[in-house]
C-alpha cells in the first residue's frame, strides 16, 4: 500500500507543478499545454485510486478541452499587461486565502480519514448491486440508483450547448453588411 | 496520522491555486484556466474520499467480474473491499459538464475578443459607445 | 478554416471508421465494463473534431451540417425521456422493463443500454456541434478581417 500512497503523492506533486506554471507563465499556449498535463494527471490519479471510467473520460475531456483552447489562442493577438499590482487587491487577495485555510482546518477534522470512506449509501447499493443487473457498479449507480441526477446532467449539458449556438449565430450579421 | 488528511490538504492547495488565477489575472484566458484548476481540484477531492486501499495486492475497482455470476460470497467479498462506487458516478458527470461549460466559456471569449480586440479585462469592462 | 495536408486527410480517413467504432463499443457495453454513455460519447464527438480539423469546416458543413447536429442531439434528450416514461409499464419512472439478472449479456441490464445509447447520442452530437459552430465562425471571422484577397461573395 505504501507504494500505492508513493505514486499518488507524485502524481499529486507534478499536478500542483503543472498548476502553478499554467497559472503563472505569461505565453498564453504554453499556459494552455501545462492544463493539458494537469488533467492527464488527474487521469493518472484516477487509475490509481481505482476509478477506470474516470481515467477514460479524463482523457477524452481533456483533450477536447485543449483543443478548444488552444484554438481561441493562437493566432490571436493579446495586447495584456499582467504587471499591475495594487495594495487592496493583495491583501484582500491574502485574507481570501487566510479563510479557505482556516475553514478547512475547521473542516478537516471531522472529516473522515483518507483511506477509510463512511459508505453511506454505498453499502445500501453494492447490497443491492446484484439486481441491477449489470456488472460496472458505477454505471448501475449513474443509470439504476440514480437515474434522475442524470437526467438533470442531461439536461444542463444540453442548456450549456444551446448557449453556445445562441451566442455563436451570425446569421443576422452577415445581412447587415 | 498526517497520511489521513494530507491529500486532501494537496486538494485544498490546488483549489487555492485556482483561486488566486481568478482574483488576480487580467487575462481573459487566465481566468478560465483558473476555473479549470479549480473544477480538477473538487474532482480531485471526490474522487479521492471514496478511496479504500486494499488488504494486499491491487486497488479493487467496483466492477464485478463474469466468473463471479451468481456466487454470493465471492461478490460480497468483492464488495467489502473495493473503492466506493458513489463519488466516481457523481464525478462522472460533473467531468462532462465542466466540458461543457469550458466550452460556453471559450464561446464568450471568442465574442468578447471580436468585439474589443483584445482579451485584457481591465480594457474590456470599459463601456463603449 | 483550410484543411490540412493531404497525409492528415488521408490518415484521417482511413482512422475515422476505428475511433467511432471504439466509440459506439465503450457506449453500448457500458454496464458490462468501464465505460458508459458519457466516454463513448465524448470519444465519439473527439473523432468527429479530428474530421472537423483535417478536412476544414466547409467540406464537413456540407456533408453534416450544423441542424443534423442539433437534430441528432435532440432525438437523444427526447430517447432517454421516452425510455424513461416506458418505465411505466412496469411500475414507476425510470423502472426496467426489460427483463435484469446478473449476466455478461449485452441485453440483461433492463433499462441501461438504452439509457446509455440515448447519453452517448446526445453528448456526441452536441459537442460536436459545438466545436462546428465555432470552427464556422472563426473562418467568417478570418475572411471578413482580411479583406484583401476577396474570396467571400
Amino acid at each position: 500500500m505504501s507504494e500505492t500512497l508513493t505514486l499518488l503523492y507524485g502524481v499529486i506533486a507534478f499536478m500542483l507543478i503543472a498548476a502553478i506554471v499554467a497559472v503563472e507563465t505569461r505565453d498564453l499556449l504554453s499556459s494552455v499545454l501545462c492544463l493539458g498535463a494537469l488533467g492527464f494527471g488527474l487521469a493518472l490519479v484516477d487509475l490509481i485510486v481505482g476509478a477506470p471510467d474516470l481515467a477514460l473520460t479524463q482523457v477524452v475531456v481533456e483533450i477536447f478541452a485543449v483543443v478548444l483552447l488552444i484554438r481561441t489562442v493562437v493566432a490571436r493577438e493579446d495586447t495584456t499587461k499582467e504587471f499591475i499590482r495594487d495594495t487592496p487587491h493583495v491583501a484582500a487577495m491574502g485574507a481570501v486565502i487566510m479563510a479557505i485555510l482556516l475553514g478547512a482546518y475547521l473542516c478537516f477534522q471531522q472529516l473522515t480519514p483518507f483511506g477509510d470512506p463512511p459508505m453511506i449509501m454505498g453499502a445500501s447499493y453494492m447490497r443491492a448491486a446484484q439486481q441491477a443487473g449489470a456488472t460496472n457498479l458505477v454505471t448501475a449507480v449513474l443509470l439504476d440508483f440514480r437515474a434522475y441526477d442524470t437526467l438533470g446532467e442531461a439536461t444542463v449539458i444540453f442548456a450549456a450547448i444551446m448557449g453556445c449556438y445562441a451566442l455563436l449565430r451570425t446569421r443576422g450579421k452577415k445581412e447587415q453588411s | 496520522m498526517i497520511h489521513t488528511v494530507l491529500p486532501f490538504v494537496l486538494c485544498v492547495v490546488l483549489f487555492i491555486i485556482g483561486l488566486y488565477a481568478i482574483a488576480v489575472k487580467k487575462n481573459l484566458i487566465k481566468v478560465i484556466i483558473g476555473i479549470i484548476v479549480m473544477h480538477n481540484a473538487v474532482n480531485m477531492f471526490l474522487v479521492l474520499i471514496g478511496f479504500r486501499p486494499p488488504a494486499s495486492g491491487p486497488v479493487i475497482a467496483p466492477i464485478m467480474t463474469p466468473e463471479m455470476g451468481h456466487r454470493d460470497e465471492a461478490v460480497r467479498a468483492l464488495l467489502s473491499h473495493s473503492v466506493d462506487p458513489v463519488p466516481q458516478a457523481l464525478v462522472l458527470t460533473s467531468i462532462v459538464i465542466g466540458l461543457s461549460v469550458v466550452a460556453l466559456m471559450v464561446v464568450m471569449a471568442l465574442r468578447l475578443h471580436q468585439k474589443y480586440g483584445t482579451f485584457d479585462l481591465t480594457q474590456i469592462t470599459r463601456l463603449k459607445g | 478554416m483550410r484543411g490540412m495536408t493531404p497525409i492528415v486527410k488521408t490518415i484521417t480517413a482511413l482512422l475515422i471508421g476505428f475511433i467511432m467504432l471504439f466509440g459506439f463499443y465503450v457506449i453500448l457495453t457500458g454496464h458490462l465494463s468501464p465505460g458508459g454513455g458519457f466516454a463513448g460519447g465524448v470519444i465519439c464527438a473527439a473523432g468527429l473534431l479530428l474530421v472537423v480539423l483535417a478536412f476544414g469546416a466547409d467540406t464537413v458543413k456540407e456533408r453534416m451540417g450544423h441542424n443534423m447536429a442539433v437534430l441528432w442531439e435532440g432525438l437523444g434528450a427526447i430517447g432517454f425521456l421516452a425510455v424513461a416514461l416506458l418505465g411505466f409499464i412496469t411500475g414507476t419512472f425510470f423502472a426496467h422493463f426489460v427483463p435484469h439478472n446478473l449476466g455478461v449479456r449485452l441485453f440483461t441490464g433492463g433499462s441501461m443500454p438504452y439509457l446509455n445509447l440515448a447519453i452517448g447520442l446526445k453528448v456526441g452530437a452536441g459537442l460536436f456541434g459545438a466545436f462546428l459552430m465555432l470552427a464556422a465562425f472563426r473562418e467568417a471571422e478570418r475572411g471578413g478581417r482580411d479583406k484583401g484577397e476577396g474570396d467571400r461573395s
